[in-house]
């Protein structure tokens, strides 16, 4: 799950670490009276969107009077943001985060996630702050300094103190920002934080140091245990249908093919996706409807599907283990019958009484598309497009 | 022979009260898995499974009681990290965890202790082990299995079936099957199952299903190049997947370079493993190779 700058930055706030003076705003006035507010003869206007690149995409603007305030402020709330990550369709700005302006002697990245291939935390810091870190790591990789956390003993000072080093800081500067690291890893750890990134992670002209930015991801199996970080998530950054599936125990995702697909498993439904691609087709999702497929659970499935105007055939692909056959197959023919399909149907049955369930779709009334094995499962939902 | 588990391995059911550790019991004494005893903190004294199997408070007093060297969890996600480092304590030699949903932050901890204390963890997030005809371990729908001497490794439940049951059409039998798990951090890695597959005389050639994120298929792979005598038939899900997406796995996200299908398939090949592009020809690669 991710969260805003400006909710990450509360975070930080609670967990010690220093930020600008900053107000959220919900509406224009409201962005606009947090200028007021803010008194600041600099004040950073930032989009509050779950992407990075805000900045690149008009999504950030500085500004040193009201005029130019209130120019960008109407300007960015409600606009249709696009950067690299949000895709074509952009997203569109409804939180606004005022900010008062620092002084700059120097910018870094600061950094922690799951390594895993060691299988421990890593805590990363560069001098190359505030500046694509992915180019950094890829064309001058000793410009990263790494640690790895032993996560039964937690970050150790002597780790702190190479991050410190690495980064070139003496003085006061040094022991500011060892606190600043040794704070961060009490925040990602205490909150279940998958990803906490600082970038940049500024030295003020006194020595102070200072999170300009911040990034969030927090592990969803772990929010049962985080109700502070449940509450700041904003459902409207989240795809609808994705949402709605969650609630029905079913995980989608939304693609941009035309061959449906519901699946019983995560693996199975990635190949199943892949097979379609194979024989031809595009896939238009990634639909795992888990362990256990009733005829509910198929319903609501189609319902998600169907959503998507682009689907041309829906692909059923499952493997019965404890889920049975034939179970899946009334279901099938309950929520075709019910929901009145008008797109093609193909179902590929295989496991647990995998023969009673071909009798019940061959002996039914409604017309859905039997099929032996993945391959020719995909080869007729492909040819069922083009008829 | 076989590896990990046999008629002889010494099981107890951790959560055996819960719906599904009660339900899955059935299914493995039923397969002839040899279970001794359940642990449900709050629970000892009590027999459950028809009055036939001794319910305990602690891995410990199970094992005291009952010699039990092979733990299953069916504990609930909050608590199944608990579970797992009981049995580490308790001197259980192998935990096959099947919870799905713990925490990361739990697992990282999990994973230092299991390998500090020498335990063996399966999973979690998966569907088991399952040595044909001997021992189940898992989830697994048993009576697609048929015994052989094709060992099989895969990061997915159902795609492990899906596996078995082409094998099977291929006319190829199983010595074990095991389910890693998708998860980010797991007990045991595609690299280590390939190991004990290769020091085990029965078994003749290995399936392995792997999907995008991480780098254990790639670890996997370079250990066989130079380690691995026996063929080795490998499956990458997850071709058309998008960047950035996590895809029902935890694990399962491509975060970009060299954890994608394509370069994890290339790979594959480059360390002589063939590769099947279609999910559709696991079965009559393995054949092929084995003829």
């Amino acid at each position: 799950m991710k969260i805003h700058e400006y909710q990450g930055k509360q975070l930080f706030k609670k967990h010690q670490i220093n930020i600008p003076i900053g107000i959220p705003a919900l509406s224009i006035d409201e962005a606009i009276q947090a200028y007021d507010t803010l008194r600041s003869d600099i004040v950073a206007i930032k989009a509050q969107i779950h992407s990075g690149g805000r900045g690149k995409g008009g999504g950030v603007k500085i500004v040193k009077n009201k005029p130019d305030a209130e120019k960008h402020i109407k300007n960015i709330f409600g606009m249709n943001l696009i950067t690299h990550q949000t895709g074509i369709e952009g997203k569109k700005v409804e939180r606004l985060y005022l900010e008062s302006g620092v002084n700059i002697k120097d910018e870094f990245y600061a950094a922690i996630t799951l390594d895993r291939n060691k299988e421990m935390d890593v805590f990363m810091v560069s001098s190359e702050g505030g500046v694509e870190i992915e180019k950094v790591a890829s064309e001058s990789p000793e410009k990263i300094i790494k640690i790895w956390i032993d996560p039964l003993i937690g970050i150790k000072s002597f780790q702190i103190r190479k991050l410190a080093s690495g980064l070139g800081l003496t003085g006061s500067a040094f022991k500011e920002a060892a606190k600043v690291f040794y704070k961060m890893y009490e925040c990602y750890q205490k909150n279940d934080a998958s990803i906490l990134e600082i970038n940049p992670l500024v030295v003020t002209g006194d020595d102070k140091i200072i999170a300009l930015d911040s990034k969030f991801n927090f592990d969803s199996n772990a929010l049962y245990r985080q109700k502070e970080i449940l509450e700041m998530r904003d459902l409207s950054e989240e795809d609808e249908m994705e949402i709605e599936a969650s609630q029905y125990n079913l995980n989608y995702i939304k693609l941009d093919g035309n061959v449906g697909c519901m699946v019983n498993g995560a693996g199975l439904a990635m190949a199943t996706m892949d097979i379609i691609k194979i024989a031809g087709g595009e896939p238009a999702n990634f639909l795992d409807v888990g362990g256990t497929a009733s005829a509910e659970t198929v319903k609501n499935g189609f319902r998600i599907i169907l959503s998507d105007k682009n689907v041309k055939s829906i692909l059923i692909n499952i493997f019965g283990g404890i889920v049975r056959c034939d179970r899946v197959a009334r279901g099938v023919v309950q929520a075709v019958d019910e929901l009145g399909l008008s797109v093609p149907v193909i179902v590929r049955l295989s496991g647990t009484n995998a023969d009673e369930a071909k009798e019940i779709l061959s002996d039914s009334d409604v017309s859905v598309i039997p099929a032996t094995g993945m391959k020719d499962a995909a080869e007729k939902a492909v040819k069922a497009i083009n008829n | 022979m076989s590896i990990l588990v046999n008629k002889n391995s010494k099981v107890i059911v951790q959560g055996i009260t819960g719906s599904e550790g009660e339900f899955h019991t059935r299914q493995m004494l039923e397969y002839g898995t040899n279970i001794v005893g359940g642990v449900t903190p709050g629970k000892g004294g009590q027999k459950t499974i028809e009055e036939t199997i001794n319910v305990y408070d602690s891995v410990e007093e199970s094992v005291s009681k009952t010699g039990a060297n092979t733990s299953i969890v069916f504990v609930p996600p909050p608590f199944a990290a608990d579970a797992i480092i009981e049995s580490s304590y308790a001197g259980i030699d192998l935990v096959v965890c099947i919870t799905e949903g713990i925490p990361i932050h739990d697992m990282v901890k999990v994973k230092q202790i299991v390998e500090k204390n020498g335990t063996r963890l399966i999973g979690p997030n998966c569907p088991g082990i399952i040595t044909v005809d001997e021992c189940k371990l898992g989830i697994m729908p048993s009576f697609i299995c048929e015994k052989g001497n094709i060992g099989v490794i895969s990061k997915s439940g159902t795609l492990t079936y899906e596996a078995i049951d082409q094998l099977v059409n291929s006319g190829l039998g199983q010595t074990t099957a095991i389910g890693i798990g998708g998860d980010p951090i797991i007990g045991t890695s595609m690299k280590d199952c390939l190991e004990l597959f290769q020091e085990d005389p029965e078994t003749e050639g290995i399936v392995i299903i792997g999907e995008i994120g991480g780098q254990m298929e790639i670890e996997a792979a370079n250990w066989a190049k130079n380690n691995m005598s026996k063929p080795i038939a490998g499956f990458i899900a997850g071709q058309t997947a998008p960047p950035g997406k996590r895809m029902g796995h935890a694990g399962a996200i491509v975060s970009g370079g060299n954890d994608t299908a394509k370069a994890k398939m290339d790979h594959l090949e480059k360390c002589n493993i063939a590769v099947s592009e279609s999910v559709a020809d696991i079965g009559a690669l393995m054949k092929s190779l084995m003829n």
